[in-house]
C-alpha cells in the first residue's frame, strides 16, 4: 500500500519521471528543479542537469534557492560564463529538454511571466496592452524565452487554476505554439516545443495537428470535472485517458528529504 | 592614476550622476558594498543595467538613484517581488522608473558583443516573444547567407562597470572564480570598471585557463571584505540565503525599507 501524499508531491513526483536518464536538460529554478534533482535522486542518476548560471552536470545535495547558488558550481563538472552557456550550449543545440516552471500557461503552451493585464479588455494579440496596463507585474522572461525555442523539446511543471491555466496568456513571454497554435509551423530551426505539462491534477500533451493541449492522464483520485473547473479553457480529454501511476514510498521518501535538507539549509544564517 | 584605492574615492571618481553603469555578478559576486557606497553618494538620474536586479538594484532604486533599469529577470529569486522597484514602477516612488526588458540570452549576447566592440549582438532568440512588440530595441536581422531572421539587440557599453571578486595580487591582476556570470564581460565593455575584492595575495595562482582580468583593464580597484554579502563570494563565505528571505519585509512597505536604509547603509558608513 502506497502512503499518503499531498498534489504538489504528485505533482513533483510524475514531473521528474519524465525526464529520462540519457538527457541533457535545462532547469528552471522551483518546480522543475526539485523534480529534476529528485529524477537524479531515483530513476535517472546520469541525467546531466544544467543550470542558466553555468554549471553543466550538476549534483547538488539540497535544492538551490536562486539559480546561482554556489552549491551549483562545486558539485558541477564544470562551470562557464553565462554567454557561453546560452551561446555555445543552448543556442549550439547540446540541450535536450528544457524544464520550465510558469505563473501563466495557456492552451497551445505559451507561457507568461512578464504581466497579468488588469482586465481582459486589457490584452490583446501582441502582449502591448497588457504590458502597458498591468495588475500584476511577474519577474519577467529570464532564460526562458531562449529555452523553449532552442531546447529539443519543453516539458512545463505548473499548479492547476483558472489563473495559471488560461485560454490566452495575457503576455507572450515565452513561445509554446504562438496564438493560433501554429507558431513553430517551418521554423526548422527550432526545437519541438511542449511536449508535456505537468500539474498536480493531471498531465496534459499538445494534440496533433491543432497542438492543443488536452488530457492523457488523471492523477489517482482526480475526477474530470475537477480538472474542467481548474481550467479557462473548455479542456478536452483524450480518447484513451489514463490514471497516472501512483508515487512509490521511496519517491516520496527521497522527495521529503529533499526537501527537508533544503529546508534546513536556507533558513541557516551565514555569518561573517 | 592610482589603480589601488578606497571604495568612496572609487564611486567619487567612477560614477557621475546620469552615468549608464553596471553592478554585475549572476547571483556570485553581487557587488553590494559598492551598491551602498553609490547610495551614500546620493548618486542620481543612473541608468542600471544587470541581468537579475536582485536585491542590490532593490535598494538604488528605493534610494532614488535611478531613473531607468535595463534588465532581464526581476525578481527576489526562489522568494517574490521586488517590492522596492515595482513601487518605483507601479507609482513612481521614490521616483519614476523607465524600464527596458530583454530575455537572459539578449543580455548575455549584448554583454559580449559590447566586450567585442560591436555595436549590436546577433542571436537566435525571441522567436514569437510579447517582448519584441514592447521593446523598440529588440529587432530581427535577415542573415545574408541563409536567410534566416535572427534577433538583434544594442551592445551594452556602460560608462562604468563594477564587479566583485575574489583577490588581487600586488600589481592589481584580479582573480575571478566560481559562477562566472559576464563578470569579464562587462569589464571589458565599460568605459570605466571598478573592482572590489576581498584580499589583496602576493600571488594568485591562478591556473592557464583561470579567469583574470589584467591590471590595465582596471580603473580602480577597492579591498572591501564581505563586499558581495548577502550575495556570496565562492571559497569566502556562501550566499546568505535567509537573508534573501529576510528582504521581503523589509522592502514590501516604505517605511522598514527607509528604516533599513538609514541604519545599514547611511549610518553603516563605508
Amino acid at each position: 500500500m502506497t502512503e499518503q501524499y499531498t498534489s504538489d508531491e504528485m505533482m513533483t513526483i510524475t514531473a521528474a519521471r519524465a525526464l529520462n536518464n540519457n538527457s541533457t536538460c535545462f532547469v528552471g529554478i522551483g518546480l522543475p528543479s526539485a523534480a529534476a534533482n529528485l529524477a537524479r535522486l531515483t530513476h535517472a542518476p546520469d541525467i546531466t542537469l544544467i543550470y542558466e548560471s553555468g554549471t553543466i552536470e550538476t549534483k547538488p545535495q539540497v535544492l538551490p534557492l536562486s539559480i546561482g547558488d554556489g552549491e551549483l558550481c562545486e558539485s558541477a563538472l564544470t562551470t562557464v560564463s553565462v554567454p557561453e552557456m546560452f551561446r555555445y550550449w543552448l543556442q549550439g543545440g547540446h540541450i535536450d529538454v528544457g524544464f520550465l516552471g510558469t505563473a501563466q500557461v495557456d492552451r497551445y503552451g505559451n507561457i507568461n511571466t512578464t504581466v497579468i493585464a488588469a482586465s481582459h479588455k486589457d490584452s490583446g494579440p501582441d502582449g502591448a496592452h497588457s504590458y502597458a496596463n498591468p495588475k500584476v507585474r511577474l519577474p519577467g522572461g529570464g532564460g526562458a524565452p531562449e529555452i523553449s525555442t532552442n531546447a529539443k523539446e519543453v516539458i512545463i511543471t505548473v499548479r492547476h487554476s483558472k489563473r495559471t491555466f488560461v485560454k490566452d496568456v495575457d503576455f507572450i513571454t515565452t513561445l509554446g505554439f504562438g496564438r493560433d497554435g501554429q507558431g513553430r509551423k517551418g521554423k526548422s530551426t527550432l526545437g519541438k516545443g511542449p511536449t508535456l505539462v505537468i500539474s498536480d491534477l493531471c498531465i496534459l500533451k499538445p494534440e496533433d495537428e491543432t497542438n492543443e493541449l488536452i488530457v492523457v492522464s488523471l492523477h489517482p483520485g482526480v475526477t474530470k470535472q475537477q480538472v474542467i473547473d481548474a481550467t479557462g479553457w473548455d479542456i478536452r480529454f483524450a480518447d484513451t485517458l489514463q490514471t497516472t501511476d501512483e508515487p512509490t514510498s521511496s519517491e516520496i521518501e527521497v522527495l521529503r528529504e529533499l526537501k527537508r535538507v533544503t529546508e534546513a539549509a536556507h533558513s541557516q544564517t551565514e555569518t561573517a | 592614476m592610482t589603480l589601488f584605492t578606497t571604495l568612496s574615492k572609487a564611486i567619487e571618481d567612477g560614477v557621475k550622476d546620469g552615468d549608464t553603469v553596471a553592478l554585475e555578478g549572476f547571483t556570485h559576486l553581487i557587488p553590494f558594498a559598492a551598491g551602498h557606497e553609490i547610495i551614500r553618494q546620493g548618486r542620481r538620474n543612473l541608468t542600471l543595467v544587470r541581468m537579475t536586479p536582485d536585491l542590490i538594484y532593490d535598494q538604488l532604486v528605493g534610494a532614488g538613484c535611478v531613473s531607468k533599469l535595463v534588465f532581464s529577470w526581476g525578481g527576489n529569486p526562489g522568494v517574490g517581488s521586488l517590492h522596492r522597484v515595482r513601487d518605483a514602477i507601479e507609482h513612481g516612488y521614490p521616483a519614476p522608473l523607465e524600464i527596458e526588458e530583454h530575455s537572459h540570452a539578449a543580455m548575455a549576447n549584448a554583454y559580449e558583443a559590447g566586450a567585442s566592440g560591436l555595436p549590436m549582438a546577433v542571436f537566435r532568440g525571441y522567436v514569437g516573444s510579447d517582448l519584441q512588440h514592447v521593446n523598440p530595441n529588440i529587432k530581427t536581422v535577415t542573415c545574408p547567407f541563409t536567410g534566416e531572421a535572427l534577433a538583434a539587440v544594442p551592445s551594452i557599453k556602460p560608462d562604468v562597470g563594477i564587479v566583485h571578486a575574489q583577490k588581487a595580487d600586488r600589481a592589481g591582476n584580479v582573480l575571478i572564480e566560481g559562477i562566472l556570470g559576464v563578470q569579464k564581460e562587462v569589464v571589458l565593455s565599460s568605459r570605466y570598471s571598478i573592482v572590489t575584492v576581498e584580499e589583496i595575495v602576493d600571488d594568485l595562482e591562478a591556473g592557464p585557463n583561470s579567469c583574470v582580468l589584467p591590471a590595465w583593464t582596471i580603473n580602480a580597484i577597492a579591498t572591501v571584505p564581505f563586499g558581495a554579502k548577502p550575495s556570496y563570494t565562492h571559497g569566502y563565505y556562501p550566499r546568505d540565503n535567509s537573508y534573501y528571505k529576510k528582504w521581503d519585509s523589509i522592502s514590501r512597505e516604505r517605511e522598514p525599507f527607509l528604516k533599513w536604509l538609514d541604519e545599514e547603509v547611511f549610518q553603516a558608513g563605508e
